[in-house]
């Protein structure tokens, strides 16, 4: 299975992947290996529940949330080049990617990209905002049946006040940044991806 | 035409005579004449060479060596407790209304995605990856480069499995089988004196050891002191079927499982009637209550042969050992626990029995170069006073994973089949729930 699975992958997609995602070639093989076994139904594409299979997953609080990080708006496929556009988010940051070509654009894993993954699993209806709404259903997929309706109401009313500034009683990105800017962003949201 | 039938033939009574002499005959007196060894030197060299040989001519993939480490990446250790209060770093505790950031959710994103590149539980139920190739076309991508010297050994390695090894296998595997059926019935139509046990477990160990000759096992035994008694209750980890062939090859097992259809009903059939296995049919199989009732009866009988169970349910890939049913051990009784550990260089023994059928899995298992596997007998071990059934199975499950060089998990080999039950998540959920509001006033 394994060595069908990386010769379906051309010489030229690992090499554009790589540019795009500062994933290393053995990465990139390893990773479609994985990608190939997740893919039950063998069409070079993921579905939710192809996700939804990996168990550790499927108790992960927030699991269907992260699931739907890898899927643009409206689709229910992801293909390989996808699936390795969201795990980029979670590469180290490296030391010499730090002071790159300023011209390259912003690379996947930066301190930015990594905040808006987290960013994008409140904002449910992707429009740029975290509303007291959204905050309240993504504390109830985290803490279950455990705490009440009004204790929760009122987790997510002082987390907005603490993080809104121009008082729309909603959390924007550049509010979120803010509120997390002492926290070691680069280091929490990355893998430690071996070789 | 005539001429030709009987070069036919002879070529046949050829074939026979000498599987019969050369392997039947040591195989029922289990003896060995040493050809084994012979071949099993020899493929240990070869194998050796062509891993040499791939080393070399990847002199530019340097990759290859430490990627034979297996792991993707490296998860980072400690409890969602430890992980959360260190990623909230000192940020003072809120007088009121629960402890919650914005940046919580850092730690379930980071561990939904290291589940996503590599997880525990998917990738037992997948063939084990190898650090080097065996000359099988099979499990490993890591090496597709191959030089000239490497692809002539493996087209001869091809010829031979196909053409020598497997009509070999072939034949001694349904020989192996009629003999069972056969012997067994045949002692089955005996009075119930001693030596119809006797005979019985001549019958028992005759089969199984041509069957395992049938397969080329080389099986070591290690601590036969601890071998399971009558009167008592053998569990082992479950890679493949084969297993029970190899535990059988040194003792005879009762053994429990569920009533089949076709060739495996004629061989449950058969064996049935000449000691007492436990079959179920299918429906009496969710009777939980009446399949312990009856191995409770079995076991209690000490003369009757100690009991095979694969606890686990489902076969692993022969890398772990997953969470043990707790039926096998409300029985109560003496449990001998057995760890096995197929090598995996010489073949795959692991069946993905979501991806192959029982003959082609047999099919890949004949023409592998052999099965060689370590079986350990591990000290009888008894429930503890105050010990509920799964504390048991874990001490058990543990000591078989140390024993084997296993990695211990907790998970449901059923999770090959089945999703995961929502109270694994609800459990996530309430630790989380504990941090953010405090133990004390969760209920």
């Amino acid at each position: 299975m394994g060595s069908r699975a990386s010769s379906l992958l051309r010489e030229e997609d690992i090499e554009e992947i790589k540019k795009e995602t500062g994933f290393s070639h053995s990465q990139i093989t390893r990773l479609y290996s994985r990608f190939h076994s997740l893919d039950k139904g063998e069409n070079g594409a993921l579905s939710r529940e192809d996700f939804q299979r990996i168990p550790e997953l499927a108790i992960n609080p927030l699991g269907d949330r992260i699931i739907n990080a890898f899927f643009p708006e409206g689709e229910d496929q992801v293909n390989f080049r996808g699936f390795m556009r969201t795990l980029a988010h979670f590469r180290p940051v490296e030391d010499n990617e730090k002071n790159k070509d300023p011209n390259a654009g912003e690379p996947l894993n930066s301190r930015t990209n990594k905040l808006l993954f987290a960013f994008r699993l409140y904002d449910l209806d992707r429009d740029d905002k975290i509303s007291r709404d959204e905050l309240l259903q993504v504390l109830r997929m985290m803490v279950g049946v455990n705490i009440s309706d009004e204790q929760l109401g009122s987790i997510a009313d002082r987390t907005i006040q603490e993080a809104d500034t121009n008082g729309d009683m909603c959390i924007s990105f550049s509010e979120f940044i803010k509120v997390l800017e002492k926290v070691d962003v680069e280091q929490k949201m990355s893998i430690r991806f071996l070789h | 035409m005539d001429e030709l039938w009987g070069v036919v033939f002879s070529a046949i009574k050829a074939w026979f005579t000498l599987v019969v002499l050369l392997i039947m005959f040591p195989a029922m007196l289990g003896v060995s004449l040493g050809i084994t060894e012979t071949y099993m030197k020899i493929l240990v060299k070869t194998l050796k060479w062509a891993t040499v040989r791939i080393e070399k001519g990847s002199e530019e993939r340097k990759t290859l060596k430490v990627s034979s480490s297996n792991g993707l990446i490296q998860r980072l250790d400690g409890s969602m407790e430890e992980q959360i209060w260190e990623l909230r770093g000192s940020r003072p505790k809120p007088p009121v209304g629960g402890d919650f950031t914005l940046s919580d959710v850092f730690y379930f994103s980071r561990k939904g995605i290291e589940s996503i590149v590599e997880d525990e539980v998917t990738q037992r139920f997948t063939s084990e990856e190898l650090a080097s190739w065996n000359l099988l076309t099979r499990t490993n991508y890591n090496f597709h480069y191959i030089s000239l010297r490497l692809t002539v050994l493996w087209g001869v390695g091809v010829i031979v499995r196909y053409c020598v090894l497997l009509p070999l296998r072939v034949t001694l595997a349904s020989i192996g089988l009629s003999w069972l059926v056969i012997g067994t019935t045949a002692v089955g139509f005996l009075p119930n004196w001693r030596i119809k046990e006797w005979l019985s477990e001549l019958v028992h160990l005759m089969c199984y050891r041509i069957c395992a000759r049938g397969l080329s096992a080389t099986i070591h035994y290690h601590n036969r002191e601890n071998r399971p008694k009558k009167g008592g209750i053998c569990v082992a980890n479950h890679t493949s079927p084969i297993d029970v062939v190899i535990l059988a090859n040194d003792g005879c097992y009762a053994m429990v499982g569920q009533v089949h259809g076709g060739l495996m009903g004629v061989v449950q059939r058969a064996m049935v009637r000449s000691c007492p296995h436990i079959w179920f049919e299918r429906a009496e199989m969710k009777d939980r209550h009446l399949v312990t009732q009856r191995l409770r009866d079995h076991a209690n009988d000490k003369t009757k042969l100690p009991i095979l169970i694969f606890p686990e349910g489902t076969c692993i890939n022969n890398t772990s050992v997953m969470m043990f049913k707790k039926g096998s051990f409300e029985i109560g009784g003496t449990i001998y626990p057995v760890a096995i550990k197929y090598d995996p260089q010489f073949g795959d023994a692991f069946w993905n029995s979501a991806k192959y059928n029982m003959v082609s899995y047999l099919l890949r298992m004949m023409t592998s170069w052999a099965i060689v596997c370590n079986v350990w007998y591990l000290p009888p071990m008894t429930q503890h006073e105050g010990e509920s059934a799964i504390q048991f199975a874990n001490r058990v499950k543990s000591a078989i994973a140390h024993q084997g060089g296993l990695v211990d998990l907790s998970w449901d080999g059923g999770l090959k089949r089945a999703k995961v039950k929502d109270v694994l998540k609800e459990q996530q959920q309430k630790k989380y729930s504990n941090m953010v509001v405090g133990e004390d006033s969760s209920d």
